[in-house]
């Protein structure tokens, strides 16, 4: 008897393969019937968990927007579920999370280029019929970073964009357009610095910056299906190419190939760059104690063919996830974020606000100077390419992009490169 | 009678065993089984009039063709080779980089790491002292390597300044390539010489002596006994260095962003992963199948020789 037991064991062995097959099959043929999850708990109220990565301001910004809600809304208290700084590990969390079905997470930050995929999978609430919100005193951009397919997803929370960082002792009045930046780069020889630098590592600084000067010129990315490829243009040409020559000319330093964002900051700072594109953030460390540059330089809206350029649009948007079991209360919290109250709050914290009116208090601009030129340069901005393909459509930016500055492919091919790329994203 | 306790005792076995293989199958058999069936499905693919994506169903050999070939898909319909930009023209390049990294980090590390455990063998004052010196490298998670050697290459790090050279050492093609290899020896070295040491440490000391007396010199003595002796434990270190280095991630992905010369499988896989999980799977798991070939040629090649070593010396 007990002889037999030792081959039906190891049958069992073979069988378990097998009957996990079938369970996984089984599992998988579960399509899912979005739909249905978006019209659920459309009234639901009660407490919600809010999910953003770590909160770097220095006033703890979030966290006093979260203490501002749950002292007024004692039954519907909002948790703050801090993420990591990383915007990598920040995707990956929401994905697994919503790949999972998880009503752990009701209201969440998505960084702008996420929106529309998340929009596409149906993780996130269309916010139109009773779900709709007022972006009226909003500034347009940041809505358009946050509007897939015709609708809108979330409510921008905070946004973002470049600056033109110039050193005013050398350049009194800062030029409007890439002609006149590259016509005062001999003074950056005469003074032995470098005279215009952003992120060009390839990372997705390098897709920003890319998109930005092709903006500028008039280039675009994709249609606004968000699928046609409309990159393979002249305007895209004379964008890109303005980089390619700067590179080769030597008006952007050679080492500027490997620059993210705390390297380009650490130039500037250091005094070996004239021009310097960079995100708001870099202007506390420029005006520090340690910054050779504190008080010689000044901030402008970044350059563009014939007037001011086309900043990219950062920032994150606040969606409601389709799994929240409270999506009233998240809504509630949704309008509460884009208030002037709780903008205030974000404005203080360094972060941009989206309501146009913040820009024009004198007392954040006593702050924070560069206010009006980011101002300036979000009115102008265009929001990254809105896809549900992000991910593969920025690749085949950044790596074109790169290999176009690296001299390995002509302006022509990338641009080419490009477009077949953004034609085979999702395979 | 003696036969039925041998055969409770197997069944008693079994059943200990159990509870580990039941942990296994749900642990790494059901991941393994799932990444299978996911990397033969289409990903999800968009509908055009929803803009939402939908489950686009069997995919068949689709992902690996993908993978293999450079095949894409257009979203006007039709297949056409993948541009640059598109992962699927990347993979043989990964695959390039990836066997060039291990082949080449595997042989420094082995050739520093018998040194090392050569010094390390030998009795000094200050032993100990050095053997713990000659671990740190190890110990320190590669994660935390990365960024130390990632600050060290900097185009105003210390290698540049104290070489007074201006090489872009995480974005030229060969200098990033070094640099990884640079880091990655630096870090693994001194497990080899770990394992090397132990090897060496079994290997009996009047062995040597009766080579001296014989006359053996010290390069006849390291030749004819100290290599042959150290075989097995040899194997065994560039066995795990080779599957280790196979798989090599955190490097290359901290050290050079996404730069494509540096770009092994496993950071293709990650980036995959965020574009599309089941043709991440099929990636995975034509990485796994490559991994385990090279670690079934070595066990074959290295394998077999160690066996006829040992039969030589008995003959001997």
């Amino acid at each position: 008897m007990a002889f037999k037991k030792v081959p039906s064991l190891r049958a069992a062995l073979v069988l378990w393969p097998i009957a996990l097959l079938t369970v996984t099959f089984a599992t998988a043929c579960n399509t899912s019937d979005t739909d249905e999850q978006l019209g659920r708990n459309q009234d639901g109220r009660g407490p919600i968990t809010y999910v953003e990565g770590k909160d770097t301001t220095e006033t703890g910004a979030v966290k006093q927007v979260i203490d501002n809600w749950n002292a007024t809304h004692p039954d519907e208290q909002v948790t703050y579920k801090e993420q990591s700084n990383d915007a990598s590990a920040q995707y990956d969390d929401l994905v697994e999370h919503m790949r999972a079905k998880s009503s752990d997470y009701d209201v969440v930050a998505l960084d702008v280029p996420w929106t529309a995929e998340f929009a596409a999978k149906g993780w996130i609430q269309p916010l139109e019929d009773q779900f709709a919100i007022d972006t009226s005193p909003l500034l347009s951009p940041p809505v358009a970073s946050a509007t897939y397919n015709g609708t809108l997803y979330a409510a921008p929370r905070n946004t973002n964009g470049g600056l033109l960082f110039y050193r005013k002792d050398l350049v009194p009045v800062p030029p409007r357009t890439w002609a006149e930046m590259r016509a005062s780069c001999p003074l950056a020889r005469d003074n032995q610095i470098g005279c215009y630098a952003g992120q060009f590592a390839p990372y997705e600084g390098l897709t920003v910056n890319t998109a930005e000067v092709i903006n500028a010129f008039g280039g675009t990315f994709v249609g606004t299906d968000g699928r046609t490829p409309t990159v393979n243009s002249p305007q895209s040409r004379a964008g890109l190419e303005q980089l390619v020559d700067a590179f080769r000319v030597g008006d952007i330093p050679r080492e500027a190939i490997t620059f993210q964002e705390p390297e380009s900051g650490a130039a500037f700072n250091q005094g070996k760059l004239m021009f310097l594109r960079s995100w708001p953030s870099t202007y506390g460390d420029a005006s520090s104690e340690a910054s050779a540059v504190k008080d010689k330089f000044g901030v402008a809206p970044l350059p563009g063919d014939t007037g001011i350029g086309a900043s990219t649009l950062g920032g994150y948007n606040a969606a409601i996830s389709a799994y929240s079991e409270n999506k009233a209360t998240a809504l509630d919290f949704l309008k509460y974020l884009i208030s002037e109250e709780a903008q205030h709050i974000i404005a203080s914290g360094a972060l941009p606000s989206v309501r146009a009116s913040i820009y024009d208090d004198p007392a954040l601009i006593a702050k924070m100077p560069y206010l009006p030129a980011l101002k300036d340069s979000i009115a102008s901005a265009v929001p990254r390419p809105v896809t549900p393909f992000y991910p593969a459509v920025s690749k085949a930016i950044q790596d074109n992009a790169y290999a176009a500055l690296t001299g390995t492919k002509s302006v022509n091919d990338a641009i080419i490169g490009m477009q077949k790329g953004i034609e085979t994203a999702g395979s | 009678m003696k036969l039925r306790d041998e055969a409770r005792m197997s069944g008693r076995a079994w059943l200990f065993v159990a509870p580990v293989l039941i942990a296994l199958t749900v642990v790494i058999g059901y991941p393994v089984i799932r990444a299978l069936w996911m990397s033969f499905h289409f990903d999800d693919q968009l509908d055009e009039t929803t803009g939402r994506f939908v489950d686009s169903g069997q995919g068949t050999f689709y992902n690996y063709l993908h993978w293999l070939l450079g095949q894409c898909q257009v979203i006007t319909g039709g297949v056409t080779e993948c541009p640059t930009g598109n992962l699927g023209a990347e993979f043989w390049g990964a695959v390039g980089v990836t066997l060039f990294f291990a082949v080449v980090t595997v042989t420094l590390e082995v050739a520093i790491g018998l040194g090392m455990a050569m010094v390390m063998g030998k009795t000094f004052r200050g032993r100990a002292l050095l053997r713990a010196a000659v671990l740190i490298p190890w110990a320190i998670p590669t994660a935390v390597t990365a960024r130390l050697w990632e600050f060290m290459f900097q185009y105003d790090g210390i290698v540049n300044t104290v070489f007074g050279t201006e090489i872009l050492w995480t974005s030229d093609t060969w200098p990033a390539r070094f640099a990884v290899i640079a880091a990655d020896v630096w870090k693994t070295a001194p497990f080899v010489a770990l394992l090397l040491l132990a090897g060496l440490q079994i290997i009996p000391e009047d062995v040597y002596e009766a080579a001296r007396v014989d006359g053996a010199s010290a390069w006849q003595r390291f030749t004819q006994i100290t290599m042959p002796l150290l075989k097995p434990a040899l194997l065994v270190a560039v066995l795990f260095r080779s599957m280790d280095a196979l798989r090599m991630y955190d490097l290359p992905a901290i050290m050079t962003d996404n730069l494509p010369a540096t770009r092994t499988l496993s950071v293709l896989v990650v980036e995959q992963t965020r574009q599309g999980p089941n043709s991440a799977a099929a990636l995975s798991t034509i990485t796994f199948l490559l991994i385990f070939a090279a670690a079934f040629v070595l066990v074959k090649i290295l394998g077999a020789n160690a066996v006829r070593t040992q039969e030589e010396q008995r003959k001997a």
